[in-house]
C-alpha cells in the first residue's frame, strides 16, 4: 500500500471479495534531505496508508528496502546510464524489490497472494500457466513493467484493478470515503523527488553532464552537445545545428562522449535485438511470432515478427522502422492484449557505421 | 495466523492505563455541579493559575499530585517539575543544565553514554552542532554499563553536565548511578539520568541515587502518555527552554495539565507501592524466556546485563535476521514485540546502543525486544516461547534489507 487511490482500493476490493488482507508499504530509497518530497513512501504517504488500513481494519507493515532499492534499482539506473543504456528502473524495482523482496515477506506472514494496485489483469485455469494481460484501462495499462513476472511469482500475484478503469476506482474510493492521498499522476521516477532526471544524473555522474562532440554517422564534427544526458533519441529540437535538413540524434557514443546526429532517413530502424528476455509461460516459443512489441512504457504497440534466438534473446523486426529504439529499455511482446514475455533492448540501429566512424583519427573526441 | 488474542509483550513502549488511575483523572476534566464531588477541594477543571475557586481547586489537586511525587521520590516538592513526558524532561535537562552552566561558569563539555535514550544524545548532539558545547561520549562495557572510574577520568573542570540513562530501554541494562553520582558530587558537577524506563521496576530514590536531575515518564507505569516529570534538585541551575508564564517555578511555561499529572502521581504511587511484588513475579518470567531463548535458539546472544537488567526486560540478537521482518512475523502470530525502540517506520540502520556493544552488524539487525507487564501470564510466555524458533527461523530465511 502506498496512500495512493489505487493500492488502497485495491485492498478493500480484496476485503470484499472475502480474503484475510495484510497491508504492506515498502519504504524505499530518497535522496538524503530529498524524503519529504518523494513521488512515493514519503512520511505523509505513510500516515495515509495507515489510516486506510486503519479504516479497513487490517495489519500494516511499512517494510524498509532502502539500502537495496538503492543497491538494486538506484545503482542499475545511474550505472546503466554511464554504460550507455537508458535503463527502465522500474523494471529493476518490480523484479528484484516488489516481486521479490516484498514478495518474500509477504509469503513469510503466510499469505497465499500478493496483490498490487497495477492496472493489468490475470487469467488463472487449473492446470495451466497463469497468463498476463492488459488493462481494461489502456491508458493506465502496467503490463510493460510487469513482464518480468514469472510463473512461481505470477502464481501468487493478485491485480484487483485490472477490471476497471481509473475513474471507477476513484469512485469506489470516494463511496468507501477512503482518505487515499490526492497523489500527481506522474510518470517520473519515483525516487527522483520532483527533480529532472537530467539534474539528477548530472549530479550522480558528472561525466554524463559533460559537453562534447555532436557528429554525423560519417564521422563529421557538426557542433558541440551540453552533456549526453540532455538528449534522448529522435529528438530533433534543441542541438543547434544549422543544416540543410533537419537533424535528429540517433543515438549517443558514451565510450567517445559523442552525440551522433543525422537525417530522417537515417533515423529509425526496423529490427531491434532483446537480451535477457523472459517468457512468461515458461519456455521460449520455438517458432517465429506475430506480434505487437511495445519499446517504452508509453509507446504505441507496433506490429512485429518475433524470433525467439538462443540464449534468452529475440529478434524483432518491425513492419514500419521506429524512431526511437532506445537501448536498454524494455521491448514486450504482446499478442491479442497478452504478454508473452520481453527483454531488454540491445541492438543499436547505428552501430555499424558507429565502428567506422571512430576508426577514424581524423574525428575529434572528447 | 492469529489463532487467539493477541498477545502484548511491548510493556518498555507503552503500559496500559490502569482503571485505579484513570478514575484519579476524572474530576479534573469538567466539572458537574450535580455531582457531590463538586465543589469540593481539588475537583476542578480550572486553570491552577486563577484566582477563583475553579482555579484554586485545581491548583490544590495540582500541588497534592506534586507533594505525592516528591515524597515518592524522596525529594521536595519544589525539586518537582512538571513536563509533557519522558523526552521533555530529557530535554529540559540538557538544553536547561547545559546553557545554566555555561552562563554560570562558563562550562561546555557534556559528558554522556553511548547508550542515551534519542532524547538525551539527540539533544546532547544538537548543543554540540549548533549551541558551541563539545560532547564527549563514555566507553561502556559488554552489557552497556557505565564503569564508574571512566567518569572520574573524564570529568573536567568545564564539565557542564554528565547524563547516563538509568535503566536502559534497548538493553535493560541498570548503570551505577549512585557511584557515578558520588564521583560527580565530589567535582560539583551536575549529573542527570533518564529514568523513564525505571520507574515501575526501580525505587526511585533521588537521595541514594545522588542525581541532581531525573528524567521520569507516566506511560510507562501504567500512567497517561503525555505527562512526565523532572527533578531538579534544589541548587541545581536550570535555564528554562519552554518560556512563557511562570509555571513550574518558571522553569516549564504552560498551563498545566492537571488531569494527567493527577494521573501520573496516582500511577506513580501504586508502581513504587506494588513495586516488590509486581516486579518478583516478572523477575521469574523474565529469566525464563532468557533461559529458553538462549538455548532452542541457535545464533542467539542476549543483550545487556544478565541480572542487572530491568525486571521486564529481555532483549536478544539472533545472527543474520531481518529484525524488523521478525516483528512483522511475530505479530502477525499474535505476539506484539519490539525491536529495542518503539519505531515502527522500519528503520533500516541497526541501532547505536547495540554497536556501541559492540555488536556486529549482521548480529544488530536482527534484535529483539520482550517486555513484561502487570498483566503477562505464564500462559501467554509458554505460548510465545514455543512460536519465537520457527519464527526467528522463517525470518532467518528471508533476505536480509
Amino acid at each position: 500500500m502506498s496512500g495512493g487511490v489505487d493500492s488502497s482500493v485495491a485492498a478493500a476490493l480484496l476485503q470484499q471479495q472475502g480474503y484475510e488482507v495484510i497491508g504492506m508499504m515498502l519504504r524505499l530509497w530518497s535522496e538524503p534531505g530529498r524524503a519529504a518530497s518523494n513521488r512515493c513512501c514519503t512520511p505523509a504517504a505513510m500516515n495515509v496508508a495507515r489510516r486506510v488500513a486503519g479504516q479497513l481494519g487490517i495489519p500494516f507493515y511499512a517494510v524498509n528496502a532502502q539500502e537495496r532499492f538503492h543497491d538494486v534499482v538506484v545503482k542499475y539506473f545511474l550505472d546503466g546510464y554511464a554504460s550507455g543504456q537508458t535503463p527502465n528502473p522500474c523494471l529493476a524495482c518490480n523484479r528484484q524489490i516488489r516481486w521479490e523482496f516484498l514478495l518474500d515477506r509477504a509469503l513469510a506472514l503466510g499469505a497465499d497472494y500478493m496483490a498490487t494496485g497495477h492496472y493489468v489483469r490475470l487469467t488463472r485455469a487449473p492446470g495451466e500457466p497463469v497468463r498476463l494481460f492488459e488493462a481494461v484501462d489502456t491508458h493506465k495499462d502496467q503490463s510493460y513493467v510487469l513482464h518480468v513476472l514469472n510463473q512461481e511469482k505470477l502464481r501468487h500475484a493478485l491485480f484487483p484493478l485490472g477490471e476497471y478503469t481509473k475513474p471507477q476506482v476513484r469512485q469506489i474510493a470516494s463511496d468507501l470515503k477512503l482518505p487515499a492521498a490526492d497523489s500527481k499522476e506522474s510518470q517520473d521516477l519515483c525516487f527522483l523527488a520532483g527533480q529532472d532526471y537530467r539534474e539528477f544524473l548530472g549530479r550522480h555522474k558528472p561525466e554524463l553532464a559533460q559537453p562534447g562532440p555532436i557528429v554525423n554517422t560519417h564521422g563529421e564534427m557538426r557542433g558541440e552537445h551540453a552533456g549526453l544526458v540532455n538528449y534522448t533519441i529522435g529528438q530533433r529540437k534543441g542541438l543547434g545545428i544549422a543544416a540543410a535538413e533537419p537533424l535528429y540524434v540517433l543515438g549517443k557514443d558514451f565510450a567517445n562522449g559523442a552525440l551522433v546526429v543525422g537525417t530522417k532517413k537515417e533515423l529509425g530502424s526496423s529490427e531491434l535485438i532483446a537480451e535477457k528476455v523472459s517468457w512468461l509461460a515458461g519456455p521460449a516459443p520455438k517458432v517465429p511470432f506475430s506480434a505487437e512489441v511495445k519499446i517504452r512504457y508509453s509507446a504505441k504497440k507496433a506490429p512485429a515478427k518475433v524470433t525467439p534466438l538462443d540464449g534468452e534473446g529475440a529478434k524483432v523486426e518491425f513492419e514500419q522502422p521506429l524512431r526511437d529504439i532506445t537501448p536498454g529499455q524494455a521491448a514486450v511482446f504482446y499478442v491479442n492484449g497478452e504478454v508473452l514475455g520481453g527483454g531488454l533492448i540491445a541492438s543499436e540501429p547505428f552501430s555499424v557505421q558507429k565502428a567506422e566512424i571512430f576508426s577514424s583519427e581524423a574525428v575529434p573526441v572528447a | 495466523m492469529p489463532v487467539s488474542k493477541p498477545i502484548y509483550l511491548d510493556y518498555a513502549a507503552t503500559t496500559p492505563l490502569d482503571a485505579r488511575v484513570l478514575a484519579a483523572m476524572q474530576p479534573y476534566f469538567s466539572e458537574d455541579p450535580s455531582s457531590p464531588l463538586s465543589g469540593s477541594l481539588g475537583t476542578s477543571f480550572g486553570n491552577p493559575s486563577s484566582v477563583h475557586g475553579f482555579g484554586q481547586r485545581a491548583e490544590a489537586a495540582l500541588e497534592e499530585a506534586r507533594q505525592k511525587m516528591s515524597s515518592l521520590l524522596n525529594a521536595q516538592p519544589e525539586e518537582i517539575i512538571f513536563t509533557s513526558g519522558g523526552s521533555e524532561s530529557d530535554n529540559l535537562a540538557l538544553r536547561g543544565a547545559a546553557l545554566a552552566a555555561r552562563e554560570q561558569r562558563g562550562a561546555t563539555h557534556l559528558l554522556i553514554s553511548p547508550v542515551e535514550h534519542d532524547a538525551v544524545s539527540k539533544t546532547a548532539g544538537q548543543l554540540a552542532a549548533h549551541f558551541g558545547f563539545t560532547l564527549e561520549t563514555l566507553p561502556v562495557d559488554e552489557f552497556g554499563m557505565v564503569p564508574p572510574q571512566e567518569v572520574a577520568k573524564r570529568l573536567r573542570e568545564d564539565t557542564a553536565l554528565v547524563s547516563i540513562i538509568l535503566g536502559n530501554n534497548e538493553i535493560g541494562t541498570i548503570n551505577p548511578i549512585s557511584e557515578i553520582a558520588a564521583i560527580c558530587r565530589t567535582r560539583g558537577i551536575p549529573l542527570h539520568s533518564d529514568a523513564v524506563q525505571s520507574g515501575a521496576y526501580l525505587h526511585l530514590d533521588v537521595q541514594k541515587l545522588g542525581v541532581n536531575l531525573l528524567s521520569i515518564g507516566a506511560h510507562k507505569f501504567y500512567g497517561p502518555k503525555g505527562v512526565g516529570a523532572l527533578y531538579v534538585r534544589n541548587g541545581t541551575k536550570l535555564l528554562p527552554t519552554q518560556t512563557g508564564g511562570g509555571h513550574e517555578f518558571g522553569l516549564r511555561a504552560g498551563t498545566p495539565n492537571v488531569a494527567y499529572i493527577a494521573g501520573m502521581a496516582k500511577a506513580f504511587e501504586l508502581a513504587q507501592s506494588e513495586l516488590n511484588q509486581r516486579t518478583s513475579k516478572l523477575i521469574n518470567l523474565r529469566d525464563k524466556i532468557i533461559d529458553s531463548v538462549l538455548v532452542t535458539i541457535p545464533d542467539s546472544k542476549l543483550t545487556g546485563h544478565r541480572h542487572l537488567r530491568l525486571a521486564n526486560h529481555a532483549s536478544f540478537v539472533f545472527n543474520n535476521v531481518d529484525g524488523n521482518a521478525l516483528l512483522m512475523l511475530l505479530d502477525d502470530a499474535g505476539f506484539a514485540c519490539s525491536s529495542g525502540s518503539a519505531c515502527k517506520t522500519g528503520d533500516p540502520e541497526p541501532s547505536e546502543v547495540l554497536l556501541a556493544l559492540g555488536f556486529a552488524r549482521d548480529w544488530a539487525l536482527g534484535s529483539l525486544r520482550v517486555t513484561l507487564g502487570i498483566q503477562t501470564t505464564d500462559e501467554e510466555i509458554d505460548s510465545f516461547l514455543s512460536a519465537l524458533p520457527q519464527l526467528v527461523e522463517r525470518a532467518r530465511n528471508l533476505e536480509l534489507a
